[in-house]
């Protein structure tokens, strides 16, 4: 039962980073018809600024912090130049973005192995996260919860933002209907740049968050991107909700079936099931009501 | 010119090297059609062209461990595995004939299992290149995980004979790459009777115009199908033929960094003909091949450049070049 309870606890972190991930990429996909592999070096991005920063800060648990924040800016900054110089020309051809993001990965790739070296780097974890907290019985990695709390602090701000604040308005305005935002005023072009820089920065908190469970390699990013679309898909696009759901639903489903199988039989079935899930829901869990056919 | 000038003008070596390239010139070809011509990006075809080469591969070992210690005898890396008694989806790979229908069904069947799970949902395109993608990362995990099985991380590989056949024998090496080229010739000859058959048009427009295909009685599903399908038998084809030319088959030839790898040969060329994703995976296969060798980053620099430069900024490949070439012509003519 303990081993069960703390499995589940895995797939909740699991959970919040692909959440972390996934939202980013929800936005811009819903918003602007892009699909940006490139986000999983935006993650990279983030825990190479956490190694960089750590290299200039001593003190670990100061220079997580301000990891946070500046991994928050790189990786926005890095999406918004994307969004300039390449994506701005091609929107509504999805199937494009997703090569030619594809291509600008493989080239931040290489340039992390060119600058970091080919093997994984680490980042110390501050004292105040290192050893295990026990919660009824339960044994909890510090580390882990913490990522957790992060996650559910940065989507309750991004939640908050889009509802009250103008910006969130204008943001959800143009998700739902971009010619009306258009005529009512809105310019768009602003708004798919701010999308774009807050999207990224989240890629970039959760690959900081990254460097408190494992090492920094160049091809960090590519094994949390293809779950994290996943997650998109299964919880319905530009929803924050659905994404949720989704994200926490698949880290703890990965979790359980890896507890009684291997990582390996967990990856297919979780694949199946998202399959058996689009049989009934094939917009995903959560999905705006259109009058459009497709 | 392949039959002819190439086996007179290369070296044993070259050839063997071309032959390899024609196979995934043919995984090219499904991927033209469903791709190009269907507009289903598909970023999973590693899956198909993985199931044909361990089906082949399979068969192979078994094959070598009959020779070498008589009936019912282990694969070498089982044996070092500590693997005792062969594993039960091993056992239909003892037959020839068994191996090649498998790799001549299984595929197309896994594909019409997938497609009816996402076309008939009408799960949209972005969707289905999402999911394609995520089906090749679970199955090259999962071929990893089976290192007693079927040989991990490590794959497949010490081939000695193929069918009978000594695989060293430079005669036999030149006969399978006839074999390849026969092979893409007949691939590329039943493509083409599609892509120009009622079949092609109806294709072309559930590309363009999925609804209104749909209210003019199809199902759109259907004709997606079997694009889909098609691409996965030439893909199971092409990697049946990868394992006896190139001698080995691992996780990384099948999973997300070689299917995505199968489709820049295919946009440079030109995805909606017919020849140009054949000239363009041999033209991207023979440049990574010269260049990696050399500059291993440059490579990685040059096929990202590729991907943004062609997609972003000629979505028609090289083929559209030359088609637009071709109008222009046309229109001078009229004038």
């Amino acid at each position: 039962m303990d081993v069960l309870a703390s499995q589940l606890f895995t797939g909740l972190s699991i959970g919040s980073i692909l959440l972390l991930i996934a939202l980013g990429l929800s936005l811009t996909f819903g918003q602007m018809g892009v699909i940006n592999m490139a986000h999983g070096e935006f993650i990279m991005a983030g825990s190479y600024t956490a190694f960089v920063v750590q290299q200039v800060i001593s003190s670990a648990g100061v220079s997580l912090f301000v990891s946070l924040i500046v991994g928050f800016c790189v990786g926005g900054v890095m999406g918004v130049v994307l969004e300039a110089t390449l994506l701005k020309r091609m929107y509504h051809r999805p199937l494009d973005t997703l090569l030619v993001t594809f291509g600008v990965g493989l080239i931040l790739q290489q340039v992390a192995r060119d600058i970091f070296g080919a093997p994984a780097v680490n980042v110390a974890t501050p004292e105040f996260l290192r050893g295990n907290i026990e919660v009824l019985g339960v044994v909890l990695t510090k580390s882990r919860l913490f990522i957790l709390i992060l996650a559910i602090v940065c989507v309750a701000i991004l939640a908050a933002a889009l509802k009250y604040t103008s910006m969130g308005r204008r943001i959800r305005a143009v998700v739902q209907n971009r010619d009306l935002a258009e005529v009512s005023g809105i310019s768009s072009r602003r708004t798919d740049i701010t999308t774009f820089f807050i999207g990224s920065g989240l890629a970039g908190v959760a690959g900081v968050a990254l460097t408190l469970i494992g090492s920094t390699s160049p091809t960090i990013g590519q094994s949390y991107i293809v779950d994290a679309f996943l997650v998109v898909i299964a919880g319905g696009l530009g929803q924050i909700r659905g994404a949720v759901i989704a994200a926490f639903a698949l880290g703890v489903l990965h979790a359980v079936i890896e507890y009684s199988t291997t990582a390996s039989i967990a990856k297919v079935l979780v694949f199946v099931a998202i399959i058996i899930f689009l049989q009934v829901r094939p917009q995903g869990l959560v999905s705006v009501k259109t009058r459009s056919l497709a | 010119m392949l039959f002819v000038v190439a086996p007179a003008v290369l070296s044993d070596f070259r050839l063997n090297l071309l032959g390899k390239f024609l196979c995934f010139a043919i995984v090219a070809v499904g991927i033209g059609l469903a791709w190009g011509r269907g507009g289903m990006l598909t970023l999973g075809q590693g899956v198909f062209f993985g199931l044909g080469a361990y089906m082949m591969a399979m068969h192979m070992k078994l094959a070598d461990a009959e020779i070498r210690s008589g009936a019912g005898a282990l694969p070498d890396f089982m044996q070092l595995g500590g693997q005792r008694d062969l594993p039960g989806f091993w056992l239909p790979f003892t037959s020839p004939f068994a191996t090649l229908l498998m790799i001549m069904t299984i595929p197309p069947l896994l594909a019409l299992l997938l497609g009816m799970g996402i076309f008939k949902r009408r799960v949209k395109g972005a969707y289905f290149a999402i999911l394609s993608q995520a089906l090749a990362a679970a199955f090259a995990i999962l071929l990893i995980s089976q290192q007693n099985t079927l040989g991990g991380s490590n794959g497949i590989s010490y081939f000695r004979t193929w069918f009978g056949f000594t695989l060293n024998d430079p005669v036999n090496k030149q006969m399978l790459y006839f074999i390849a080229a026969g092979t893409l010739l007949v691939v590329m000859l039943i493509t083409r009777q599609l892509m120009n058959s009622r079949y092609g048009e109806l294709l072309v427009a559930v590309r363009d115009q999925e609804e209104r295909v749909r209210f003019l009685g199809y199902d759109p599903a259907n004709i997606k199908l079997v694009a889909y399908v098609v691409a996965a038998l030439w893909a199971s084809i092409a990697g049946a033929l990868f394992v006896p030319i190139v001698g080995i088959i691992t996780p990384q030839d099948v999973g997300v960094l070689a299917s995505i790898a199968f489709i820049i040969g295919v946009a440079i060329g030109g995805r909606t003909t017919l020849l140009g994703p054949v000239l363009g995976a041999i033209a991207v296969a023979w440049a990574q091949t010269t260049l990696s060798e050399q500059f291993p980053s440059a490579w990685t620099y040059a096929q990202g450049a590729l991907f943004v430069l062609v997609v972003g900024f000629l979505p028609g490949g090289i083929a559209s070049l030359f088609l637009l070439r071709r109008r222009k012509k046309q229109k001078e003519g009229i004038s």
